[in-house]
């Protein structure tokens, strides 16, 4: 049944692929980030082509499952000649996903600014770069760093769905100790405690900095 | 390009993806109930027990709930087939959510629904029945809308424990026809599509003729 031995001798490999994990995590979101914005921004637009265009990517992605995106990129674009690395083609995928959601989570902050913040800016003959530079964004992020924080946490929880396109990442690791020896008990326990540590710690941390956040 | 003949197999896949998802749907719903109220409970250890299956469930991801269940908990005693497994990873899971949901909409009815309704003199139950839960079903629709979409694209998942759902297809047609994967997972993409998307546009239409006529 469960070995101690077994799982103290598995730690160091999947905590090695751990690295990979965050790492997958971290530039999954950064091409989050700018995803979303650029796709908050594109279903403003006064262009109708353009909204309409970024208003039916939002919803396509978001109709459709991150692990079949991420078959589509890894193994259906290089029948058309564009081929990723794993690790590419994986941080693509989870970015371009949690980019649709992130439009929605800034156009909510977008929309919260107060109108005044917008005459206010053009009474001041500010251009719209700097108005929106200088007093939209930092009003309408602010309030929505939570969401993105617990955003990441999510995506954290997916970059397992990588493993499919044969990234190590933890999950990946796991398994391969696990049809190495044919003990899957405890590298897949491992790997969610890991999870659950690492999910639950960066929670609680960003219930800490709401309250922090709010208090100023 | 000519599609037509990837149909017959996608068509089959779908079948079994709506079936996991209608199976796992009635299990995370009646998972959602059954915690979500007793995280409301009086007794601390039954709310310490749905405290503990949420975060556990939450906080580690439903991939790796999968993979345990159908390949680590064989070597327990216990083997499930894939559907078994397909089905409790993704009930567990998205009831684990779903808890919350019924949890805080409860909370947000008004306590002076409650305080009508036992001035009324009615039984704890009735008052549940009657006053509490048709306006906390009214606060957890878009909510469980949303989990509704999530889980339908949560079971491709399934693919990876050798389910033959649509993701699962694709896999198997891409060896026979490597150089149509383009079309095939564009295909997948799209039947994925067709079938989460009429479910937002339902979502959207009775969150509206619900909160019609109110605040």
């Amino acid at each position: 049944m469960w070995s101690w031995s077994f799982t103290w001798s598995t730690l160091p490999y999947i905590l090695d692929a751990m690295k990979m994990t965050i790492l997958a995590t971290i530039v999954g979101f950064a091409v989050a980030l700018v995803g979303g914005m650029i796709l908050a921004m594109g279903r403003r637009s006064k262009n109708r082509v353009i909204s309409l265009i970024a208003t039916a990517v939002i919803e396509f992605v978001r109709s459709t499952p991150l692990l079949v995106q991420l078959y589509f990129l890894f193994y259906g674009l290089p029948a058309i000649g564009i081929s990723f690395s794993p690790f590419t083609a994986g941080v693509v995928g989870l970015g371009i996903h949690y980019s649709a959601y992130l439009a929605e989570v800034y156009r909510s902050g977008i929309d919260a600014v107060p109108h005044g913040q917008w005459e206010a800016a053009k009474a001041l003959n500010f251009s719209k770069g700097k108005m929106w530079w200088r007093i939209i964004l930092p009003q309408a992020i602010r309030p929505v760093v939570p969401v993105l924080g617990n955003y990441l946490i999510v995506m954290f929880k997916e970059t397992p769905v990588l493993s499919a396109i044969t990234l190590v990442e933890m999950l990946m690791a796991a398994k391969m100790i696990g049809a190495e020896s044919f003990r899957y008990l405890e590298a897949f326990t491992l790997v969610g405690v890991l999870f659950l540590i690492l999910s639950y710690a960066s929670s609680l941390l960003i219930r800490k900095l709401e309250l922090k956040w709010n208090r100023t | 390009m000519v599609s037509v003949d990837l149909l017959p197999l996608l068509f089959q896949g779908a079948v079994t993806t709506l079936k996991v998802t209608v199976l796992s749907m009635v299990v995370a719903f009646l998972l959602s109930f059954l915690a979500g109220f007793a995280r409301l409970s009086r007794r601390k250890s039954v709310r310490l027990l749905s405290t503990v299956y949420l975060e556990v469930f939450r906080g580690t991801s439903l991939i790796v709930q999968l993979f345990w269940l159908f390949y680590a908990l064989p070597l327990l005693g216990i083997e499930l087939t894939a559907l078994a497994a397909g089905v409790a990873a993704l009930g567990l899971n998205y009831g684990a959510y779903g808890s919350e949901v019924v949890r805080s909409a409860i909370l947000a009815v008004p306590k002076g629904q409650t305080e009508a309704a036992i001035a009324l003199n009615m039984s704890p139950i009735m008052r549940m029945r009657r006053v509490i839960l048709p306006q906390a079903m009214v606060i957890m629709l878009p909510s469980f809308g949303n989990l509704a979409i999530e889980l339908l694209k949560g079971t491709s998942l399934v693919s990876l424990i050798t389910m033959a759902d649509l993701t699962y297809q694709g896999m198997i047609l891409r060896t026979f026809e490597a150089s149509r994967t383009f079309e095939i997972f564009g295909l997948i993409l799209l039947f994925y599509f067709v079938m989460a998307y009429p479910l937002t546009l339902m979502m959207r239409w009775l969150e509206r003729h619900f909160s019609a006529g109110r605040v």
